[in-house]
């Protein structure tokens, strides 16, 4: 017997859930199915819509005025921009209060981990006071023992980037004698408790301990920005605390893996699929499908080495692009490894990248070509299966590290692909 | 500007560092110059093979013997550069049993220790061997590390006075009333220790005789001085494993032919090669074909190498040479042997002497021969000591264990750390406060790099080559940027932005033979952590463009918040609560 759903959304991500969403909102029953941990605690938890033109202009201040210009094969230019809207307000009513940004069509202006600066459209609330849009004297503060972040580096190279207000990095020993190389959910743990620290004989809370360190760094500075390491279960309270102790606003500059603020949102999300009713299974990967007369009839998942079939009418596929292996490769070519999608590539794998870094590659858009209902297209520009959407960082034709559009792609094809579906169920 | 120097040593490979080191440990006054890092040439680019002469045994005795006697040489003096991995002769079906007797006998007639090995022998060695190999011979083949002996030699030769300069290309060969008395070079960012966005200079530098230890580049010089060397520089592909896939040196016990070598090496295993000669040692062709013969070939062997990830590929030119007339066609019939030349003897031009040919294994013997020719020339009454005097780092390593402990370096960082910097441990470790881990592919601690910018600069290349950072699977995705930091506050922000741009770009450079499967999909990580999370793309710094940030979201009204007032009655930063 199969496990039987109306929807079965394929993937773990940022698209996989606003799919399951998007189709749980017209009715349908919805699972999701995902293998791994997703990509989102890699992120920095920052929603970006659009940051720059496939040329390269930008920043762009109005991202839905520059999607109306997107060439034809681009995914926005498949859903349309106002998938895009509507993929934004369903993120903005998961997320809730965690994250801001929604009150203006404008991006903002963020301070990166290594000082320069970005454009996004949605930010956790976390990273409000501190955006590089917004202005006012900046301290940095960060931590001896840790290396993602070096505070003055990152001060210096923000005034580089020509903001328009003063900023200052500071190094400071975390208190209590944290081991070198401590995870960031150690200090986020740490605070989180408040636990006492042990500071020169004495035993001392971890936020009264921390404050009292930079309390005397801030002077004139405005804001005060940390690490992404304040807190897990309780940011908001602890930046509270902070600031009242040091006596200005308190921010986090988001971070590259291990990202807590990824962590934090990929835990918010999948807390509000559970509150509204998406059934989800975790750790079993997609090993087979099963086609019939050009639709997708079933998939069989792998639990631990046992086949367990999964039916549903519609299927959405949002594995991920070459980072979370929704698309793969071999010295002979690239393959989309769950349904076999197509994936079109220069036959020559030296034609797959440039001879500069940041130069435009084209492994950088590879993933799979769709209509304008998201089905993926085979090598003749047919569906290549009736019921099958795609959605997310899988689909080609965009380059979403150069665009900063990769979580406002996901939002929009995922909850687009994922409407479609549920009103065809 | 000028300056004069007794001993002017062109090159800063193994075999100029070599030179130096000898040279300077004999009294001369020595000057080095290199036109790129340490090892920038072929000493760098080679797969780490510490040959036990085995694989010269049967069509060069000469080489072979040479071989083993400096493999004996350099486990002593320069054992924390050498791991004694041993190697194995592995025979195939397909291949005859005539040439592995010969093998066998070849290294007996060279006083190689050699064994034969039954299948069953060879695979309780390496677990990975194909299941149908016939037989194989065990011999003391190692891997060495060309970054840090260069490094070593160089450190060495600074400690008996003399001087090196690195990113120092020689523009000419000074040639006065038919003799050459000097040379001119051009020093990039200045003298001393490259410093990105520092100004260049000239200098010139007399010499009482100069020494043309440039390998595959000894042409370049020679046509500076009016002679002609004619080097025939031979290219070779090498291909880096993420793993270890073997822990001895395997080695395909055939005549010859690509492909046919697997050297464990630190955290790696590099597949070599191919020999294919070539018109420029800088300009040639990179082809696939090269990387897809390595694991095509060298599967036989290890299959598992056909679905193991490769992390990059890299290209060596060797500095083939043979004397006019000889006339061999195929680059691998070429004598690995070296030689001498001196232009007075050779040409009439005195004062200068160049080395071409040879292999890094005997490095140390050619240094040697080379610089009893200078001491003739210069009448330098000392002996060589090379062969006995420890290199720099390799002395007592029995003592190092507690002072492992002593730093708080967790095993195994604490192990790699040591393997590294040998009895030079405990000065570079002993700091204070934290030493967090920087690169974590290959444990390398922040300690590690702040010793090695110490000796490099800004140059964080020539920080990677002594301390491994940047080189394992993420290829610098995820440490080139903290490398980067470690130079601020020394060096201002722009110039350490600068450093890291130079690194990460260096890195994609040998990245790109490696494209396919597992590190196309770290590659694609790289660039969205580069691009995405940090803007390294588009930043405006590095543009130098002009932002309006007035035109953007300047934050939801009710999230601003009046600058908190110092004291208890400050307000939240961010409109309350988030969920929690």
């Amino acid at each position: 017997m199969a496990i039987e759903d109306d929807v079965l959304v394929v993937g773990g991500g940022l698209a996989a859930i606003a799919a399951a969403v998007g189709a749980h909102e017209q009715g349908a029953r919805v699972r999701l199915v995902s293998h791994k941990q997703s990509t989102m605690r890699q992120a920095s938890g920052l929603i970006d819509i659009l940051g720059y033109t496939p040329d390269g202009d930008g920043p762009v201040v109005d991202p839905f005025d520059a999607i109306e210009e997107l060439p034809e094969g681009h995914p926005y230019e498949r859903v349309g921009v106002d998938a895009v809207r509507a993929g934004l307000d369903m993120f903005d009513d998961a997320a809730g209060d965690a994250y801001t940004g929604g009150h203006t069509d404008k991006n903002a202006l963020v301070p990166t981990h290594g000082g320069a600066i970005k454009p996004t459209a949605r930010y956790p609330q976390s990273a409000a006071s501190g955006l590089a849009s917004a202005g006012g004297d900046t301290l940095f503060v960060g931590f001896d023992s840790m290396i993602e972040f070096d505070a003055p580096v990152a001060a210096d190279h923000l005034a580089a980037t020509g903001v328009p207000y003063e900023t200052e990095g500071v190094t400071i020993e975390f208190p209590g004698g944290l081991r070198d190389d401590a995870k960031v959910t150690r200090y986020a743990h740490l605070l989180d408790r408040n636990a006492d620290l042990t500071v020169d004989g004495t035993d001392v809370p971890a936020r009264t301990a921390l404050a009292e360190r930079v309390k005397d760094h801030v002077g004139e500075h405005e804001r005060v920005g940390f690490p992404a390491v304040l807190g897990d279960d309780h940011p908001a309270d602890i930046r509270e605390e902070l600031a009242n102790r040091v006596g200005a606003p308190v921010f986090e500059v988001p971070m590259g893996p291990p990202s807590l603020p990824g962590l934090r949102l990929e835990d918010r999300l999948y807390e509000y699929l559970h509150e509204i009713g998406v059934r989800v299974s975790t750790g079993n990967p997609i090993v087979d499908v099963e086609p019939d007369d050009g639709r997708v009839d079933r998939v069989v998942g792998d639990h631990s080495g046992r086949e367990v079939p999964y039916k549903a009418e519609e299927y959405i596929l949002a594995t991920g692009g070459l980072v979370g292996k929704g698309i793969d490769s071999d010295r002979e070519g690239v393959y989309e490894p769950v349904f076999d999608c197509h994936v079109p590539h220069p036959a020559d794998r030296y034609d797959w990248f440039e001879d500069g870094v940041f130069d435009d590659h084209e492994f950088a858009r590879f993933g799979v070509p769709v209509d304008t209902g998201l089905r993926p297209l085979d090598a003749n520009d047919e569906p290549e299966f009736e019921n099958l959407r795609a959605a997310g960082s899988i689909l080609g034709g965009y380059d979403f590290p150069s665009e900063k559009s990769g979580s406002g792609v996901s939002l929009a094809t995922g909850y687009a692909a994922g409407e479609t579906a549920g009103e065809r169920v | 500007m000028e300056s004069s120097t007794g001993v002017l040593v062109i090159g800063g490979g193994s075999t100029g560092t070599g030179i130096a080191r000898d040279l300077a440990m004999r009294g001369a006054d020595v000057t080095l110059v290199e036109q790129g890092n340490l090892t920038h040439g072929t000493t760098g680019r080679m797969h780490g093979l510490l040959h036990s002469g085995g694989r010269y045994a049967v069509s060069d005795q000469e080489s072979a013997k040479e071989c083993i006697q400096e493999n004996r040489v350099l486990r002593d003096i320069a054992s924390h550069c050498v791991e004694m991995t041993g190697g194995l002769f592995v025979q195939r079906p397909e291949d005859t049993d005539e040439y592995f007797q010969k093998k066998l006998e070849g290294c007996r007639e060279c006083d190689i220790p050699a064994e034969v090995l039954s299948p069953e022998e060879a695979r309780e060695i390496e677990p990975y061997l194909a299941k149908d190999i016939k037989r194989a011979i065990k011999v003391p083949d190692g891997a060495i590390d060309p970054f840090r002996l260069c490094v070593a030699n160089a450190v060495s030769t600074e400690n008996h006075g003399g001087r090196v300069e690195t990113h120092a290309p020689v523009t000419d060969v000074l040639v006065e009333d038919g003799e050459v008395v000097g040379v001119k070079v051009e020093h990039e960012t200045g003298q001393g220790k490259r410093e990105h966005g520092k100004a260049g200079e000239t200098e010139k530098i007399y010499a009482d005789h100069v020494v043309n230890a440039t390998g595959a580049w000894a042409g370049r010089i020679g046509e500076m001085a009016g002679v002609d060397v004619e080097v025939r520089p031979s290219k070779g592909v090498m291909v880096v494993m993420n793993c270890r896939q073997v822990d001895t040196v395997v080695n395909r016990c055939q005549p010859k032919g690509d492909a046919d070598i697997v050297v464990p090496h630190e955290t790696t295993a590099i597949l070599g090669t191919t020999d294919e000669e070539v018109d420029d040692p800088e300009e040639y062709p990179e082809e696939q074909w090269e990387v897809d013969r390595m694991i095509d070939e060298l599967k036989q062997l290890v299959p598992i190498l056909d679905e193991a990830r490769t992390i990059r590929s890299f290209w060596g030119v060797r500095p083939l040479y043979e004397p006019p007339d000889t006339g061999t066609s195929d680059p691998t019939d070429i004598t690995r042997q070296f030689f001498l030349l001196d232009h007075d003897d050779r040409d009439d031009l005195p004062g200068m002497t160049s080395i071409v040919g040879g292999k890094f294994t005997t490095y140390r013997m050619m240094a040697e021969t080379i610089s009893d020719h200078v001491s003739e020339r210069l009448g330098i009454d000392a002996e060589c000591r090379t062969a006995d005097v420890p290199l720099p780092g390799s002395k007592d390593e029995t003592v190092l264990d507690d002072a492992m402990d002593r730093f708080g370096l967790r095993s195994p960082i604490a192990r790699r750390s040591k393997q590294r910097l040998g009895n030079r441990a405990d000065e570079v470790l002993d700091v204070d406060g934290p030493n967090p881990v920087i690169c974590q592919c290959e444990g390398v601690t922040r300690a590690e790099i702040k010793d090695a910018v110490s000796q490099a600069g800004t140059d964080l290349n020539a920080v990677r080559i002594r301390t491994r950072a940047s080189m394992g699977n993420c290829q610098g995705g995820f440490c080139s940027r903290a490398m980067a930091d470690v130079l601020h506050p020394e060096y201002e922000e722009e110039i350490a932005r600068e450093a890291y741009d130079e690194l990460f770009q260096e890195r994609w450079k040998g990245e790109v033979h490696a494209l396919w499967g597992e590190q196309l999909s770290q590659a694609m990580l790289n660039y969205a952590l580069h691009a995405t999370t940090l803007n390294a793309d588009s930043d405006p710094a590095r543009l130098d463009q002009e932002v309006d940030f007035g035109a953007f979201d300047g934050g939801h009204p009710t999230d601003t918040v009046e600058g908190a007032e110092a004291g208890d009655s400050a307000v939240a930063t961010d409109g309350g609560h988030d969920g929690d």
